[in-house]
């Protein structure tokens, strides 16, 4: 029985959501020259030893590239992941555990990806 | 979640056939939305072949020779005939445009003709925009400036000023771009859509309002604004040529702006 402006105001602006875009923008260029360093580095090493690896990403100019590349790689994913499930998944409850869960998840797989690269290069 | 079942109305059924008059040699059949909240019964297509020599250039000609001469029961809102009242607004040939811009023989065989899509449907061609409206009046499209205006006279903008508005003022609200947007499709109920968000930067960019960080506040918000993903379907299908995404990109830019 709500008007249609009322409905439309509802709760009103929650004065957020340009850190999550320019966040999404600056990880986006951020990864280019990461990605290319990265896929570049894998081809130099195909078929290297275990040894030759892990001497590799014991340099720290390496360590430290990887760990850019993965804090931006999972910071643009968990960003990009909630925007597929603003867009998709209605109710605020199921939207709420889907997008936590989706943060669990991809902190998880973050935190694997960071304890492997520290694992080799300390 | 997400919906998997369509709801009520979704599946068009076939209609009826009204064929071409006789000795008509220049025939063009439509394929027209029917459905009428009154008796009943499903949405359906029905067709209409009309004689091209004894019709107007555009659309709309057609519609309006179809409602006067085959079928009074079509309905559909038109009123200017010269793209400027907005009303005519519908989904010709797969494309949200106006029928009285839209030329005949732009359209290659049947003319395909459906309601703005995604929108509540009152009869036929005609789509309940009272939620579209409701965005536009949240939105406040109206001058705010406390400092008063110069006593008995305008107040004034230089050139540049005046021609930041262009591209902005000329949309007439025919809401083919909103009803375009899969984002106002999906979100419709609290993302705004392309030509609210024109409408909203139109007052943003106006140099004589001085509510523009009061406006760019209630736009802030991660579905009345942030729904865009710049697909740009409203720039697409702008049957007045205006660039919507554009609009929307300016908004983004400037809140990103006010923060450095």
């Amino acid at each position: 029985m709500r008007s249609a402006l009322g409905r439309v105001r509802g709760l009103g602006s929650a004065k957020s959501g340009t850190g999550h875009w320019w966040a999404q923008r600056l990880t986006a260029i951020a990864l280019v020259p990461l990605a290319v360093w990265f896929v570049l580095s894998l081809l130099a090493h195909l078929g290297a030893p275990h040894a030759a690896v892990a001497h590799w990403i014991g340099r720290p100019v390496n360590a430290v590239l990887l760990l850019a590349l993965i804090v931006a790689l999972f910071h643009h994913l968990q960003l990009g992941l909630q925007v597929v499930i603003e867009d998709y998944i209605h109710g605020e409850g199921s939207r709420l555990a889907v997008l936590l869960s989706m943060r669990a998840a991809v902190a998880l797989l973050f935190l694997t990806a960071f304890v492997a690269i520290l694992r080799m290069a300390l | 979640m997400v919906e998997f079942a369509l709801p009520a109305n979704s599946k068009v059924g076939q209609g009826k056939t009204h064929p071409a008059p006789q000795g008509a040699k220049r025939v063009k059949e439509f394929r027209v939305y029917r459905w009428s909240p009154d008796d009943g019964e499903k949405p359906r297509m029905d067709s209409y072949t009309i004689d091209l020599d004894q019709c107007g250039p555009m659309v709309l000609d057609a519609l309006i020779k179809i409602k006067n001469e085959v079928d009074s029961s079509l309905t559909f809102r038109r009123s200017c005939r010269e793209g400027i009242c907005g009303s005519c607004a519908m989904n010709i040939d797969g494309t949200n445009t106006l029928a009285c811009l839209k030329p005949l023989n732009e359209v290659k065989g049947a003319v395909r003709i459906n309601p703005l899509p995604h929108m509540p449907v009152v009869k036929d061609l005609v789509p309940d925009l009272t939620q579209a409206y409701a965005q536009l009046r949240s939105i406040e499209p109206w001058m705010q400036a406390d400092t008063p205006p110069p006593p008995d006279a305008e107040r004034r903008q230089s050139e540049d000023e005046r021609a930041a508005l262009d591209g902005m003022w000329e949309c007439i609200l025919c809401f083919c771009c909103t009803t375009s947007c899969p984002s106002y499709w999906w979100n419709g109920d609290r993302y705004l859509g392309p030509a609210v968000l024109l409408a909203a930067y139109r007052w943003i960019a106006d140099s004589r309002d001085e509510a523009a960080g009061k406006r760019l506040d209630a736009l802030e918000d991660p579905f009345k604004l942030y729904r865009c993903h710049t697909i740009m379907n409203c720039t697409e299908t702008c049957p007045k040529g205006l660039n919507p995404a554009k609009a929307i990109g300016k908004i983004k830019q400037l809140l990103v702006e006010r923060q450095v």
